[in-house]
């Protein structure tokens, strides 16, 4: 379905048209860590899914969102500023776009160490120079955290 | 998002992530990513499929087993429902009546938002959830903004703290959003696909959207200008109003 192949002419090329806007990130950096069993995992997301309440993400926001661990499924929405994609399936469940819960029982079979009590949302929409200061302050927070896992889960 | 990976790695953070676009991905060069099949919105494929989005999330979490990087993996099963998703079957609910009553758009939209209702609320119910409230605390409150709009010489609507155009945009979100979890409750239609099609081909409530965009055009109001283009109306809706128009 999310084939560039499969999209209508219009559609892939708006997304052709992302990859040449792209800056060069340079090389790429890889942080090494230890076992997975071991790992303490957080979850970031870009669906511009947010707690009920807090404030919407409004068009452009490059800041993020707190979504704390023990937030009930139905306490979250979504305020992301696209209406290009599908979002039938977090209306049914939540873990379609934030596997919260999958992580959780994943963590109880010992696949991963622990899940941080916070995690995570951005709004995919905007420009990705803009999201540099805020994930950097970002990656301050998860270290303090210990979390030394982070799922990067998009929409 | 695989800018936000090289962010976060820069910074001593390990990170691994979904890609939904391969090309957009595979120029980004995150250090950890899965490439999944899905439709967009769906990173961890279908909904209620608890034991598929383990399946996803466990071969994500094993690309923290790699020794190196740059990797970019390939998930190699379909989502369980993509068939049925992406099917465009007809939806079932009808809107006839609505379109060709008295009282014109605004009208029809009061009386689709009332046919919906019991099925909202049943959708609700069996959720134990709803996604609207992005505007305000119910779909009465979004539908009446989006019908201040549909006036002959329609006055903006003044919301504390928002531009007219971000409040337009979250209230025809929770419109939208209202109309998807109704007809999502009705027998057999869960299908995205049909669903979204209905949405935009069959009810006022699009034509009252479309109908919003014109007044964007129209208006002074900078905050309303990004609305034509983006925010308000999917881009493959768009296409094919300007090229009716056009045609």
């Amino acid at each position: 379905m999310a084939r560039l192949s499969d999209l209508p002419e219009f559609e892939r090329q708006h997304h052709l048209d992302k990859i040449r806007d792209l800056p060069d990130f340079g090389a790429t950096p890889f942080v090494p860590g230890p076992p997975l069993r071991e790992r303490r995992v957080a979850i970031i997301t870009t669906s511009g899914v947010h707690v009920r309440g807090d404030r919407p993400f409004p068009p452009g926001a490059a800041d993020y969102r707190v979504i704390p661990g023990d937030t009930p499924h139905a306490d979250l929405i979504m305020s992301h500023s696209s209406v290009n994609f599908d979002r039938s399936g977090f209306q049914e469940d939540v873990n379609v776009v934030f596997p919260l819960d999958r992580l959780r029982e994943l963590q109880a079979e010992g696949v991963v160490g622990s899940v941080s009590d916070y995690h995570y949302a951005f709004m995919g929409a905007a420009p990705v120079r803009a999201l540099e200061a805020k994930a950097r302050e970002l990656a301050a927070l998860l270290k303090k955290d210990k979390v030394d896992a982070v799922l990067l889960t998009p929409v | 998002m695989g800018a936000l990976g090289h962010y976060l790695e820069r910074e001593g953070v390990a990170t691994a992530q979904i890609s939904l676009i391969r090309e957009q991905t595979a120029a980004i060069k995150p250090s950890r990513a899965l490439w999944v099949p899905f439709m967009l919105g769906r990173p961890f494929g279908s909904p209620n499929e608890a034991d598929f989005q383990r399946r996803v999330l466990r071969s994500l979490l094993a690309l923290f087993e790699k020794k190196s990087g740059p990797v970019l993996e390939d998930f190699p099963e379909d989502a369980p429902d993509a068939a049925s998703a992406d099917s465009g079957f007809a939806c079932p609910v009808s809107f006839a009546a609505a379109k060709t009553g008295a009282g014109g758009l605004a009208q029809a939209l009061r009386d689709e938002v009332a046919q919906l209702a019991p099925w909202y609320d049943l959708a609700r119910k069996r959720r134990g959830r709803t996604t609207v409230g992005v505007f305000g605390a119910t779909v009465d409150d979004a539908v009446n903004h989006v019908l201040a709009y549909l006036d002959d010489a329609p006055v903006l609507p003044v919301v504390a703290g928002m531009s007219a155009g971000v409040a337009v945009k979250r209230a025809c979100d929770d419109v939208k959003a209202y109309y998807f979890e109704a007809a999502a409750a009705q027998p057999g239609n869960l299908a995205a696909k049909a669903i979204d099609q209905w949405f935009w081909n069959d009810t006022a409530a699009a034509r009252a959207f479309l109908a919003i965009r014109e007044f964007c055009k129209q208006s002074s109001d900078e905050s309303l200008k990004p609305l034509v283009k983006l925010s308000l109306i999917p881009r493959a809706v768009i296409d094919r109003v300007d090229s009716a128009g056009r045609g």
